[in-house]
C-alpha cells in the first residue's frame, strides 16, 4: 500500500513572488470532508475509465486521477456565488462543484439525463445551479472566459470570484497572458490555478516551457502567484484560502501553480511512452493525495479502517449508481439534434 | 459477487487487440489502480487497470492470445468469501458482443438509426409599422449606430461596450462617440489591442447573462478572436443542453474599405454565415442599421453585426420614433420590379441601386431585395420574387467561391427550379487578395456594369 507522503514533489526552489503559505492543519471534519471527495473523484473516474473500456463511452475521456487534491481544496476555499471553469479534464471539477454523478457520467454516455443532455460529451458540461461554466474544449479558451467571469463580477459588485483552471500546457497559449493583462490592469477578482501536472499531452514541461515555474508567469503583469504542493489538499486549501481573499479584496488576479501529476495517460488512448513506469508507481506510492488524507485520519485516531471502509462503500454506492444511470438512460431524443441551437 | 474483467477498448476505434501479458496471477489481492496485464493493438501497447478490489480468480483468455475482442470477459475478480469454483465458462454472447452494440439496451438496439428530424422553421415578423405622419430624420449610418447603442444601453443596464478606442478616443470609426460620456467607463470599456483575449472577456460576461456589445476595430482583427467567437459564443448553448448561452454582439466594419489592402479588406458575411447558433446582420441603410442593432442587442444569441466604413458617412431617413426595432431575419423590398430579382446586402447595394437606375432606363424593371441578414437567411422573400421575376442575379463584395450568393442559388434551385428562366448570376469580389494599386483595387472590387451586363445576360436582352 501507499506510504505516508514525506516531502513535497516541488521540482524547483521556490521562486515565486509570494511564498507558498503552510499548509493548515485540518480539523477532522475537514480531512473526513476532503477524503470522501476525492475519493468519489478516483473512484468515479475509475468507472468512467472502464466504462470507456466497454465502449459505452466515446470519443475523449480524460481522467483526473491523481489530481482530486487540486479541485477539492480550491473548492473548499470558496463560497457560495463564486464561479468555475476549466478545460476539458473536467470530470473532477464539476463533482467537487456538486453537480450530480449521475449527470457527469450520463453525459460520458451520451444519454438524456447527462447534465448536457447528451449533447455536450465529457469536455463541454455546464452548470448554471452550480456556478460552473465548462469543460471547454479548446486549451486556453477558459483562461479569457474566466476572466469574463470575473469581469462580471466586478461589473456587477457581487463580491465573488472566479476560479479559472488550466494546465501546463495551456499556460503557453497567448490569450492566456492577454487575460492575464486585462485582469491585472482592471484589477478582476479572479484565480488563476496552474495545474502542473508536468505533461501537456505526451510533452513534458521542460520541452514545452521555456520558464518552468509557472507561478512567476505573471510577474510582468504584477500577478503574484504561488508554487503549491498540489498533491497535499491541505496545502492547495491554504492556497486558495489566500488567493480568494486577495482577490475578494479587490487586489486583482493571483496565480497558483499546483504541482501536482496524472497517473493515467493524457486520454484514453495514451501509450504513456514519454515517461516511466516508476516515475508514476513513485508518485502513486509517495505523494498520493488520498492516502496522505487516510494516513492522517488513522494517525490521529479520527478514524479507523473501518470507518473509512464504510466511506469507500458510500462512495462506491454511488458511482455504481451513476454508472447504472448512465447506462440504462435513454440517448437523446433524435427532435434533440435541432434545439439549443438558438434561443 | 464475482466481477467479470471485460477486455477492454483504448480508442473509439478499437475492435479488438492481443492479450500480450498477465502481471497479476490468480490469487493474487488487487486493488484499484493496480495494472492487472497489458493488451497490445496495432498502435500501442496498453496496461488494464484495476477498477474494483477482490483477488484475481480465474484468467479466462492465457496471455499471448490475438485477435481478443473487445468486451470479452479476460479474467474473474472475487470478494471475500467468493471461490473461484463458482465461475464458470465466459457467457459466449457477452464475449462476442462488439463495443458499438453494448450500450444499447432496453429495445433501444432494435431501434433502425432514427431518420434525421426536419430543421424546425423560423417564423420571422414582419416590419413594424411606421405610423403615418412620422417625422424621417436624416441620419448618418454612424449616427444611428451610436443612437442604437445609447437607447438600449439606457433601457438595460447589463448592456455594455467593449473595444479598442471605444471610451476616451470616441471609437477609431466615431461610432462610440459620446457613450462614454452618457454612460462612464464601467459601461465603456477601454481595452488593450488584445482581440483574442477581450473577446473571451466578453463571451465570459455573457455566460452569466451580461449583454456585452463587442466592438471590432474591423472585424479582420476579429480573425484573431475567432475560435472564442466560434467554438465559445456560438456553441455553449448547444453543448450546455440550453443552459447558458451568450447574449452578445459583435460588431465592426467589414469589407474593404479604400486603398487598405489585402489584411484590412475582406468581407466576412460568408464566414460567419456558417456557423449554426450565430445570426449574421449587414445592413446597408442608416434605418436598418438602427432597428436592427438594437433588435441585435436584445438578442439572446451571439450576432455578429457586419457594418461598413465607406457606408458610416452616408446619410438615410430614419424614422423619429421611441423605441424602432427591427426584425432580424426579414429581408427588405429595396424596390419593387417584375423583370429581374437583384438580391444584395450592406455595401453591395450601393452598386445595386446604381445599376438600378441604369436599367430602369434600358426599361428594365428590376426588384431589388436588400437580405440585411445572412443569417437566418430570408430565402422565402427571395423565392418569392424569382417566382414573379423568374430570374436572379446576387451582388455582394466578398470572395465568389462559397458566397452568400452562390447559397442563395443553390436554394433558388433547389426550391424554385421550374421558376426560373435563366441560371442565376452571382456578382462577388474578384478571387484575389485585395491589392493596392488604385486601379487594381478597382478592379477586384465588383461594379455597376458587372452587374448591368449580368442582369442583361439572363434577360436575353442583348
Amino acid at each position: 500500500m501507499a506510504t505516508r507522503a514525506k516531502k513535497s514533489p516541488a521540482r524547483s526552489a521556490q521562486t515565486s513572488a509570494i511564498k507558498a503559505p503552510k499548509p493548515i492543519q485540518f480539523t477532522k471534519e475537514q480531512e473526513l470532508e476532503a477524503y470522501r471527495h476525492m475519493l468519489l473523484i478516483r473512484r468515479f473516474e475509475e468507472k468512467a475509465g472502464q466504462l470507456y473500456g466497454m465502449g459505452f463511452i466515446g470519443g475523449f475521456c480524460h481522467l483526473y486521477i491523481g489530481q482530486e487534491a487540486v479541485v477539492t481544496g480550491m473548492q473548499m476555499s470558496l463560497k457560495e456565488g463564486d464561479q468555475v471553469i476549466t478545460g476539458y479534464r473536467d470530470h473532477g471539477h464539476m463533482l467537487a462543484c456538486g453537480m450530480s454523478p449521475r449527470g457527469v457520467m450520463a453525459e460520458l454516455t451520451g444519454r438524456r439525463g447527462g447534465l448536457s443532455k447528451g449533447k455536450g460529451g465529457s469536455m463541454h458540461m455546464f452548470s448554471k445551479e452550480k456556478h460552473f461554466y465548462g469543460g471547454h474544449g479548446i486549451v486556453g479558451a477558459q483562461v479569457s472566459l474566466g476572466t469574463g467571469l470575473a469581469f462580471a463580477n466586478r461589473y456587477r459588485d457581487n463580491g465573488n470570484v472566479s476560479l479559472a483552471y488550466f494546465g501546463d500546457g495551456a499556460a503557453n497559449q497567448g490569450q492566456v497572458y492577454e487575460s492575464f493583462n486585462m485582469a491585472s490592469l482592471w484589477k478582476l477578482p479572479v484565480i488563476y490555478i496552474i495545474e502542473n501536472n508536468r505533461y501537456a499531452m505526451g510533452t513534458s514541461v521542460s520541452r514545452a516551457s521555456a520558464e518552468t515555474d509557472f507561478s512567476k508567469r505573471g510577474i510582468s503583469f504584477n500577478i503574484p502567484g504561488i508554487q503549491v504542493d498540489g498533491m497535499d489538499v491541505r496545502a492547495v486549501n491554504a492556497a486558495g484560502e489566500e488567493a480568494a481573499a486577495w482577490a475578494r479584496s479587490g487586489k486583482g488576479p493571483m496565480i497558483l501553480e499546483m504541482q501536482t501529476y496524472r497517473y493515467r495517460g493524457h486520454s484514453m488512448s495514451d501509450p504513456a511512452k514519454y515517461r516511466s513506469k516508476d516515475e508514476v508507481q513513485k508518485m502513486r506510492s509517495d505523494h498520493d493525495p488520498i492516502e496522505q488524507v487516510k494516513h492522517r485520519l488513522i494517525e490521529n485516531g479520527w478514524s479507523t479502517e473501518d470507518d473509512l471502509k464504510k466511506i469507500d462503500k458510500d462512495v462506491r454506492d454511488i458511482v455504481a449508481d451513476a454508472a447504472d444511470f448512465a447506462q440504462s438512460d435513454p440517448e437523446p431524443d433524435p427532435s434533440e439534434l435541432y434545439t439549443d441551437i438558438l434561443l | 459477487m464475482p466481477v467479470e474483467i471485460l477486455m477492454p477498448a483504448l480508442s473509439p476505434t478499437m475492435e479488438e487487440g492481443k492479450l500480450s501479458k498477465w502481471l497479476k496471477k490468480e490469487g493474487d489481492k488487487v486493488t484499484s489502480g493496480d495494472v492487472l496485464a497489458e493488451i497490445e493493438t496495432d498502435k500501442a501497447t496498453m496496461e488494464v487497470e484495476a477498477v474494483d478490489e477482490g483477488t484475481l480468480g480465474k484468467i479466462l483468455v492465457p496471455e499471448g492470445t490475438d485477435n481478443v475482442k473487445v468486451n470479452a470477459v479476460i479474467a474473474v475478480l472475487l470478494g471475500e468469501g467468493e471461490s473461484a469454483d463458482a465461475v464458470s465458462a465466459p457467457k459466449a454472447a457477452n464475449a462476442e458482443a462488439p463495443a458499438e452494440e453494448a450500450p444499447k439496451q432496453e429495445g433501444e438496439a432494435e431501434k433502425p438509426a432514427a431518420s434525421v428530424p426536419a430543421a424546425p422553421k423560423a417564423e420571422v415578423a414582419a416590419d413594424p409599422d411606421i405610423p403615418e405622419g412620422t417625422e424621417m430624420v436624416s441620419t448618418t449610418v454612424r449616427e444611428a449606430l451610436r443612437d442604437a447603442m445609447a437607447e438600449e444601453m439606457r433601457r438595460d443596464p447589463n448592456v455594455f461596450v467593449m473595444g479598442e478606442e471605444v471610451a476616451e478616443y470616441q471609437g477609431a470609426y466615431k461610432i462610440t462617440q459620446g457613450l462614454l460620456d452618457e454612460f462612464g467607463p464601467r459601461r465603456v470599456v477601454d481595452t488593450p489591442i488584445t482581440e483574442h483575449g477581450f473577446a473571451g472577456v466578453g463571451v465570459g460576461a455573457a455566460m452569466t447573462g451580461l449583454r456585452p456589445i463587442v466592438e471590432f476595430m474591423t472585424f479582420n482583427f476579429a480573425m484573431q478572436a475567432i475560435d472564442q467567437i466560434i467554438n465559445s459564443a456560438a456553441k455553449t448553448l448547444y453543448m450546455s443542453g440550453g443552459q447558458m448561452g451568450a447574449p452578445m454582439v459583435f460588431r465592426g466594419p467589414s469589407g474593404a474599405a479604400a486603398r487598405v489592402a489585402a489584411q484590412h479588406s475582406q468581407c466576412y458575411a460568408a464566414w460567419y454565415s456558417h456557423i449554426p447558433g450565430l445570426k449574421v446582420v449587414m445592413p446597408y441603410s442608416a434605418a436598418d442599421a438602427k432597428g436592427l442593432l438594437k433588435a441585435a442587442i436584445r438578442d439572446p444569441n451571439p450576432v455578429i453585426f457586419l457594418e461598413n466604413e465607406i457606408l458610416y458617412g452616408h446619410s438615410f431617413d430614419v424614422p423619429k420614433l421611441d423605441d424602432f426595432v427591427l426584425p432580424i431575419g426579414k429581408a427588405r423590398i429595396h424596390k419593387k420590379g417584375k423583370d429581374v430579382t437583384l438580391v444584395s446586402f450592406g455595401i453591395g447595394m450601393n452598386y445595386t441601386v446604381k445599376a438600378e437606375a441604369e436599367l430602369a432606363k434600358m426599361g428594365i424593371d428590376a426588384e431589388i431585395i436588400d437580405l440585411r441578414t445572412i443569417r437566418p437567411m430570408d430565402i422565402p422573400t427571395v423565392i418569392e420574387s424569382v417566382k414573379k421575376t423568374g430570374r436572379c442575379v446576387t451582388i455582394e463584395e466578398g470572395y465568389p467561391q462559397s458566397s452568400v450568393g452562390t447559397e442563395i442559388a443553390t436554394r433558388v434551385m433547389q426550391q424554385a427550379f421550374d421558376y426560373l428562366d435563366a441560371p442565376i448570376l452571382t456578382i462577388a469580389g474578384k478571387d484575389v487578395p485585395m491589392p493596392y494599386a488604385a486601379n487594381l483595387e478597382k478592379l477586384a472590387l465588383p461594379n455597376v456594369q458587372e452587374i448591368i451586363d449580368a442582369v442583361k445576360a439572363v434577360t436575353y436582352t442583348a
